[in-house]
């Protein structure tokens, strides 16, 4: 036998309640994310990963309840990001029951946090998330770069090897997101997803872009992902965990049934 | 009616593994490095997370590591992933750290295994993965054989005493994942965050009478 690849369904919260990260439709609200989580724990999940998209000082309290709250009741590993910029915040977050925390601008602004997290708290647990664009024109070999501030902001950091200095640094795991696929339903951008996998040793985890259980195929099959992430598919009932899963078994796919 | 203590030495998350506990039915966890505290309760777990080095010296300064021979011989101790490299002579991990020598055998780092390097596996060894129970044992009631649960590691245990194995992992090369001898048990495995039968194991674990 051997290892399973994951799926990881992905909660967007906001002041204490899932949002549907989407930027073209309306916010609607997916409910509870205890309830939201147990929900997907209970359909076979194998991870849980929620992102903070709060900014206040009141959203990170709430948050801490939130992750305390689940932790008690979710029993495979939770993932929380958003805010993460230093040493403490980690901490309160492992503190509160999270199992990795994941870090993406802290690590832009100075990639040595990711060291000293890394150092201090072990690979396990620090995830770097990695927000990418693509800047080549059609036509050239694939060629990306770190964008910040919800893609507004370029920073000429190549993804690649963003995401090698990332792993050198001590980054366990790698959250990888296209920005351009972000959002569209249209499927991972699977070219950068493959040049990313090809590029490190630890496992990457394929974000951004997924509208049906294809996708999530292409991006283990195609991408050579280790984990799969998704959010809106799963939030609205248009699929459960358990139908990914029976729908990648079939194709092939070692899955934890 | 039972208590556990899980041994506090300032090293990661310990409230993932005592709510599990308390989920499926410890009457009290407490999380703590106070020797009385922990002589008193009825079971004891050893985790660990992050570096050996760190864990070693934690175990040191916190007084646990002498405590911990004096737990073997006395209540149910559970370890979990570096609570059980740690139960091993030695780990190759910072260029070389004594464990606490429970038992003789080495921990060894996967990176330096070359099927791993050829066929492309990745490093930490993330997710779930198949244990092949190797024997019979208490803590295996009511898990299937070859049923998942979740790693994450970088180095894998090799005790010298095969006797010792009793669950098995394949990543690469098959490794033992989990060990047993009298009231200990520990896996390399993170029961309490592998769903139901994690769960299953932890429940095993209070009830179990060696």
């Amino acid at each position: 036998m051997t290892l399973a690849k994951r799926i990881i369904p992905c909660l967007d919260v906001d002041q204490g309640r899932v949002v549907k990260g989407v930027k073209f439709l309306d916010i609607r609200d997916a409910g509870d994310p205890v309830e939201v989580a147990k929900r997907y724990d209970e359909q076979g999940a194998d991870e849980i990963t929620f992102l903070d998209i709060t900014a206040s000082v009141e959203g990170r309290d709430t948050m801490v309840r939130t992750v305390e709250r689940m932790a008690s009741q979710v029993f495979v590993p939770l993932t929380v990001g958003g805010g993460i910029r230093e040493v403490a915040d980690i901490r309160r977050m492992l503190n509160a029951g999270a199992d990795k925390v994941s870090i993406n601008s802290a690590a832009v602004k100075r990639p040595e946090f990711v060291l000293e997290a890394s150092q201090r708290f072990g690979a396990q647990c620090i995830v770097a998330a990695i927000d990418a664009k693509r800047v080549s024109a059609d036509g050239e070999p694939g060629r990306w770069e770190i964008f910040t501030h919800g893609g507004r902001n370029r920073t000429g950091i190549d993804a690649v090897a963003w995401a090698e200095r990332m792993a050198d640094y001590g980054a366990g795991e790698i959250l990888l997101t296209s920005m351009d696929a972000d959002g569209t339903k249209a499927g991972y951008d699977l070219a950068l997803v493959k040049a990313i996998t090809s590029a490190v040793r630890v496992p990457v985890i394929a974000s951004g872009g997924v509208g049906n259980l294809q996708h999530l195929c292409d991006g283990i099959v195609q991408g050579g992902a280790d984990a799969v992430l998704a959010a809106s598919i799963f939030h609205f009932g248009e699929y459960t965990v358990g139908q990914a899963k029976d729908f990648l078994a079939v194709h092939g796919i070692c899955m934890r049934r | 009616m039972t208590s556990v203590a899980v041994l506090d030495y300032g090293m990661g998350n310990l409230h993932s593994v005592a709510k599990a506990l308390e989920h499926v039915g410890a009457s009290r966890v407490v999380i703590s490095d106070d020797v009385a505290t922990i002589r008193a309760a009825d079971r004891v777990v050893l985790p660990g997370q992050g570096a050996m080095r760190d864990c070693m010296a934690a175990m040191h300064e916190h007084g646990i590591a002498a405590l911990v021979d004096e737990l073997v011989r006395s209540k149910p101790l559970l370890g979990i992933c570096v609570g059980m490299q740690a139960m091993l002579t030695r780990s190759d991990e910072n260029g070389g750290v004594d464990g606490l020598g429970l038992y003789t055998g080495q921990v060894k780092c996967f990176n330096d295994v070359p099927t791993i390097e050829a066929q492309r596996l990745k490093v930490p060894h993330m997710g779930w993965n198949t244990v092949s129970q190797q024997r019979e044992h208490a803590l295996w009631d009511g898990i299937a054989d070859g049923a998942r649960f979740y790693f994450v590691h970088s180095y894998y245990c090799l005790p010298d005493n095969p006797a010792l194995s009793v669950g098995r992992c394949d990543y690469g090369l098959p490794f033992s994942c989990a060990i047993a001898h009298e009231n200990v048990f520990a896996t390399q495995f993170h029961p309490e965050k592998s769903a139901q039968d994690g769960l299953r194991l932890l429940q095993n674990f209070l009830r179990w009478n060696p």
